[in-house]
């Protein structure tokens, strides 16, 4: 029985250069899904496995590496992560949105806009838009080569008919520079439109389905909709208890057994950037409970 | 008032202490050794082996300790150390006519070539608890003989000298792997037998026991199932010939199924294949029956049954990423959640606005 050693960043070279490969055929066809052979990781597939190996693949010794889940550096999974890179790879890690130059995230955007710098890893559970619609691969492969999303736009017909809304809130659907229709990994629809001519290179990595995807930056990125019922992003009509700001995606949490709630900032860096710089709470203000529009 | 999550790092090290803890249990209890989880959980070391895709018996004997049993979580951990090891090649196919058998048996034949050898199975013993073994066992050394036999023939080679059955495609050398490269669909029957050879033990079982019961009837007899040692040989560019690596043990199941034929080919029995690493009989023979499920098409076979399909059956057979994703609900869900909360309350709001009575089809207006 011989002591594992392993290389930098945890991945062996020959790996890294066959998933560098997919993500740069991905770059050349933004938005279509690169088959990739995803290696098994020591965390469970379903636990970023994908981003994990995307960002072992292009993480330098010099890069300043942040991980973010539900907006949050402090989630449990973003600890792990983080620490799987600092004891792997040795590079420094940040909470700092605009000091990393390598950001992985889990279902959020961060609210500061980033730059050409900087590259944003998703991690992806199901990278295929249409999966819910059809499960079979060989099917929707087929669909997208043919630019086939008519059943696209009857699923979001059919929540207008039922629901006078389309009922996604997550995992809102896009469609890539006019082509590809793309999954952006379940980030909230509130979202979606920081995807769109984005300065930053965006990668998408989805490990047990092996699967790599990318938006290059500066790349036109629009949600699907219809002329009538445009797109709009959801937002709670209320601000952050903490930072008081009223433009960023909001958390709701439960304060006491009596259900009353608060809301603050999801993205606990833009929060804390915010309050370092001066923003406050606004002192005993009544807080909407009721969505807007 | 608002609690900041915070201090997940701490947390995560003090649930790992602690799993460390309750891993060894009480202390006055005698650590298990790795020899003997090897030597007395040996099939599911043999589990862990064939379901990890890695013949180590210390290996996995270790993984089952540091998984406290939970056979899931030994496999994904010598999965996980299996992708870092280093390929240098791929060994010489085995040859399982040549085995050094410990346990050899027909369904189909009442006697062969060989005999049929019961060898140590659980076949026939009645499963009633043995309370002698709640105590320290004083086992006697099993009885041997001499062998009559060095080479048993397979009962596929004895049928198809006499093209009873279809013969094997010849080898063309190339096999694919998929840990290498990305399964896709068609795929080969290499690339299908390695996914079920990996795949899990319980989800086979269930796809080849529907098989039996109408969902897929393929009409299967066991032709013969046999496990011993095969000896592992490599071909070495400098030295030019193939050079012995060593011995693993394998289980094989040759399925003899339902004849298939047409105008210009004679009917013939048709095979389903099945192997693994260590013994593991019921694994090999779900395998065979899922193998021969799967060529439906390829036979000409109504296919509309799950354990013909192949895209759901080897999409779904790997439990290292069924238990991944399936748990992975317990990671933290709650931005998706707030947008999904933020949705339904304005789609109720918006319900009780219009009063209960008005019908639904009025929201497309």
């Amino acid at each position: 029985m011989t002591a594992p050693v392993y290389n930098f960043a945890y991945l062996d070279e020959q790996t890294k250069r066959m998933i560098r490969r997919a993500i740069l055929k991905a770059i050349a066809i933004p938005g279509y899904q690169v088959p990739f052979a995803s290696r098994e990781m020591p965390m469970p597939y379903g636990w970023g496995t994908g981003g994990v190996q995307v960002t072992a693949a292009i993480l330098g010794p010099q890069d300043v590496l942040k991980v973010i889940d539900q907006g949050s550096d402090d989630t449990t999974n973003a600890v792990s992560i983080r620490k799987f890179f600092t004891r792997t790879a040795g590079v420094r890690t940040t909470t700092a949105t605009l000091e990393a130059t390598v950001i992985q995230t889990r279902h959020r955007v961060p609210e500061t806009a980033l730059n050409e710098n900087q590259v944003l890893v998703y991690q992806v559970p199901i990278p295929e838009p249409l999966r819910f619609l059809e499960p079979r691969e060989t099917e929707t492969r087929r669909m997208h080569a043919l630019s086939e999303y008519g059943l696209m736009h009857v699923k979001l017909y059919e929540d207008i008919a039922r629901h006078g809304h389309i009922a996604t809130a997550y995992a809102y659907p896009v469609q890539v520079d006019s082509r590809y229709v793309m999954d952006p990994s379940p980030i909230p629809k509130f979202d979606n439109p920081k995807l769109s001519n984005c300065a930053a290179l965006q990668l998408f990595g989805a490990g047990r389905e092996k699967r790599i995807y990318a938006i290059p930056p500066y790349t036109r990125v629009t949600s699907l909709d219809f002329d009538d019922h445009p797109f709009e992003p959801y937002r709670h009509d209320a601000s952050c208890e903490l930072c008081n700001a009223t433009e960023s995606y909001l958390d709701e949490v439960i304060t006491d057994d009596e259900g009353h709630r608060m809301f603050v900032c999801s993205d606990t860096d833009f929060c804390e950037q915010r309050r370092a710089a001066g923003h406050g709470p606004v002192a005993a203000r009544p807080q909407a409970e009721a969505a807007h529009d | 008032m608002y609690v900041a999550v915070k201090g997940g790092e701490r947390a995560i090290d003090n649930a790992h202490a602690l799993l460390a803890d309750k891993r060894r249990g009480d202390r006055n209890v005698p650590e298990l050794s790795l020899d003997q989880i090897d030597n007395q959980l040996a099939l599911g070391v043999d589990r862990v082996m064939c379901e990890g895709s890695l013949y180590d018996r210390e290996l996995a004997a270790l993984a089952i300790k540091q998984a406290r049993g939970d056979m899931i979580e030994a496999i994904f951990l010598l999965r996980a150390y299996r992708t870092t090891l280093p390929r240098f090649g791929a060994s010489e196919p085995i040859d399982t006519g040549a085995m050094d058998i410990r346990r050899r048996i027909s369904a189909t034949f009442k006697d062969l070539p060989g005999g049929q050898v019961l060898g140590p199975t659980f076949d026939y013993t009645h499963r009633l608890l043995d309370h002698t073994l709640t105590a320290d066992s004083d086992v006697a050394p099993a009885a041997t003989a001499p062998a009559d036999e060095a080479t048993f023939r397979s009962v596929a080679d004895l049928l198809a000298g006499s093209g009873l059955i279809e013969g094997e495609a010849e080898a063309t050398g190339d096999v694919g792997d998929l840990t290498r490269e990305p399964l896709s669909f068609p795929a080969g029957r290499d690339l299908r037998l390695q996914n079920l050879a990996r795949g899990d033990e319980g989800f086979l079982l269930a796809l080849a026991y529907s098989t039996q019961r109408g969902f897929g009837r393929n009409h299967p007899f066991a032709g013969e199932i046999r496990y011993g040692e095969v000896e592992i040989e490599f071909f070495a560019e400098d030295a030019g010939f193939a050079v012995p690596l060593g011995a693993i043990a394998i289980t094989e199941c040759q399925m003899v199924n339902q004849f298939t034929g047409s105008a210009t080919q004679a009917p013939r029995f048709t095979r389903g294949y099945g192997i693994s690493f260590g013994q593991s009989e019921r694994k090999s023979m779900a395998m065979a029956l899922v193998d021969r499920a799967l060529r439906a098409r390829e036979l000409g076979e109504e296919a509309g049954s799950p354990a013909q399909d192949e895209e759901f059956v080897l999409s779904h057979s790997d439990n290292v990423q069924a238990t991944g994703f399936v748990e992975h609900l317990k990671l933290p869900h709650y931005v998706d959640f707030q947008a999904e909360l933020g949705l339904l309350r304005k789609l109720q709001a918006e319900f009780f606005e219009r009063g209960t009575e008005i019908p639904m089809q009025d929201a497309a207006e």
